[in-house]
């Protein structure tokens, strides 16, 4: 069987999904759309819907795990069956696994840990529909979370997909783009501060494209932080206020 | 851009602003930060880390207030507890915090305690309040509570509301000026826990109904100007409404 070649830059310099190669997909972004976690938040980015929840800082159970000299942070990101085309087994995978991870490492690098020893702070991140970059929409979802749990950190993570398809860089990209282009780069940055917090590459890219790509992802991140700081921003300018 | 001999203001915010974690705050040496852990430093340069409302006196004092949060145990602070569980010499109480509390048997009792007579179920059962006040905690042991002290102890009557911890200060206002002007207008008896549970005796049920409603929008409308005033208006409404004032 022979497999057409998807055209995913048309001769206009369009994607498949008519974008341009600078420009990322419509965003949707709430906090606090949890009762009963201490912080919580939604992001959309196109296709891909994610959920976050933070609980804590609270009591370590297993007690065994306790730091004593700081916070321990349990991130778990996981995809829900029903994410994918095809019914994702919803047992962690290996790759949901490392996953985890990263974003854990991630986080622990904005968190003030140190402030609450022996206490845990717990975030779930839940993939709802998967449309490529979950890694990064659910970082940020995570972030969006935990200042809304009031859990003090240097700054929110902004975060985004950098791709190479058909030779041209492009961000923010899709899961068609994603299963046949060159490379995939997320990217997570604290904005205000300009430090990288990940940074992940598949594929192959030359060191000049490498760096253009970070200079499109700084561009996509600065937007992202915008819509981040509204989102959280909302909350407080929607309460009016009652007159008697 | 900064031009050379143009003066420079070290503070960036307004007072009583939203700040976002990340946000730069003030820039500079001559800047007066309380020590919290709402802002951090780098180099010279201060940010805000949590969601909060800024504190801008004479230009150079800042601090921010979190608007979102959980309950910091701190010595010498009153709160209210609720037993969750009792072990043979000591209670184990939650306040709200990331550490629970304990509260020790001889503290409660005025004889010698005897655990192989007594049971500590008698005296206090999971499920009771306490206003207690934390008498020992540091970043190594968990906090100690006593109800020695005066108007310490269980609670038995009166009602309780939860309010997100952060947003006490707000309740309480400048030297108490808000929490004062609730318990004038509703004649109610208000007892602060700074963990966010406050206790609340009134003269009837319907008062302390007035008092929640107002602790209730007090907490809502935390980061919005002119609450006192718009606090007591609405006392004075909400008790017209139920025939207790004229």
């Amino acid at each position: 069987m022979k497999h057409e070649k998807v055209k995913l830059v048309d001769e206009n310099g369009l994607r498949i999904d008519g974008r341009k190669p600078d420009q990322l997909r419509p965003v949707k972004m709430e906090v606090s759309v949890l009762k009963n976690a201490d912080g919580s938040a939604y992001v959309e980015q196109g296709n891909t819907r994610v959920l976050a929840a933070v609980y804590g800082p609270r009591e370590v159970h297993p007690k065994h795990l306790t730091l004593p000299d700081r916070a321990i942070l349990r991130t778990r990101y996981h995809m829900v069956p029903y994410s994918t085309d095809e019914r994702k087994s919803p047992a962690p995978t290996r790759r949901e696994i490392e996953l985890s991870k990263v974003i854990r490492e991630a986080l622990e690098s904005v968190i003030f840990v140190e402030l609450y020893p022996r206490t845990t702070i717990d975030v779930f991140i839940e993939v709802i529909q998967a449309d490529a970059g979950t890694r990064t929409a659910g970082l940020m979802a995570a972030s969006l979370a935990l200042a809304d749990a009031g859990i003090p950190m240097k700054d929110l993570i902004a975060a985004v997909a950098i791709g190479k398809v058909d030779g041209t860089l492009v961000l923010d990209i899709n899961q068609v783009e994603d299963e046949y282009g060159e490379a995939d780069m997320p990217i997570a940055m604290m904005p205000s501060l300009g430090e990288i917090v990940l940074l992940q590459l598949n594929g192959v890219l030359s060191e000049e494209e490498f760096y253009e790509a970070l200079k499109l992802a700084q561009k996509g991140i600065a937007q992202l932080y915008e819509f981040e700081k509204q989102a959280l921003m909302k909350k407080y300018v929607e309460v009016k206020v009652e007159e008697v | 851009m900064k031009l050379s001999g143009e003066k420079i203001m070290p503070i960036l915010v307004q007072h009583r602003q939203i700040v976002l974690p990340g946000q730069l705050l003030a820039e500079g040496k001559d800047v007066e930060v309380k020590a919290q852990h709402t802002i951090y430093r780098i180099g010279d340069k201060y940010y805000s880390s949590v969601i909060g409302l800024t504190d801008v006196q004479n230009g150079k004092r800042l601090s921010v207030i979190a608007l979102e949060g959980f309950y910091f145990p701190k010595i010498d602070d009153i709160v209210v507890g609720m037993i969750i569980d009792t072990g043979l010499t000591s209670w184990t109480v939650d306040i709200r915090s990331p550490y629970l509390a304990i509260l020790h048997a001889s503290d409660v009792l005025s004889k010698p305690f005897n655990p192989l007579k007594d049971n500590l179920r008698k005296h206090l059962d999971i499920g009771d309040l306490v206003l207690a006040k934390i008498i020992q905690f540091d970043r190594t042991r968990s906090p100690v509570l006593t109800v020695k002290g005066k108007g310490l102890g269980k609670i038995t009557k009166g009602v309780i509301v939860e309010i997100i911890p952060s947003r006490v200060p707000r309740v309480i206002g400048r030297k108490g000026s808000m929490i004062n002007m609730v318990k004038d207008e509703t004649k109610c008896q208000i007892t602060i826990g700074l963990n966010g549970r406050i206790w609340i005796i009134g003269p009837t049920p319907t008062h302390e109904e007035v008092a929640i409603l107002a602790i209730k929008k007090i907490e809502r409308e935390t980061h919005i100007s002119g609450l006192t005033d718009r606090v007591k208006a609405f006392i004075r409404e909400e008790l017209k409404k139920r025939g207790l004032a004229k």
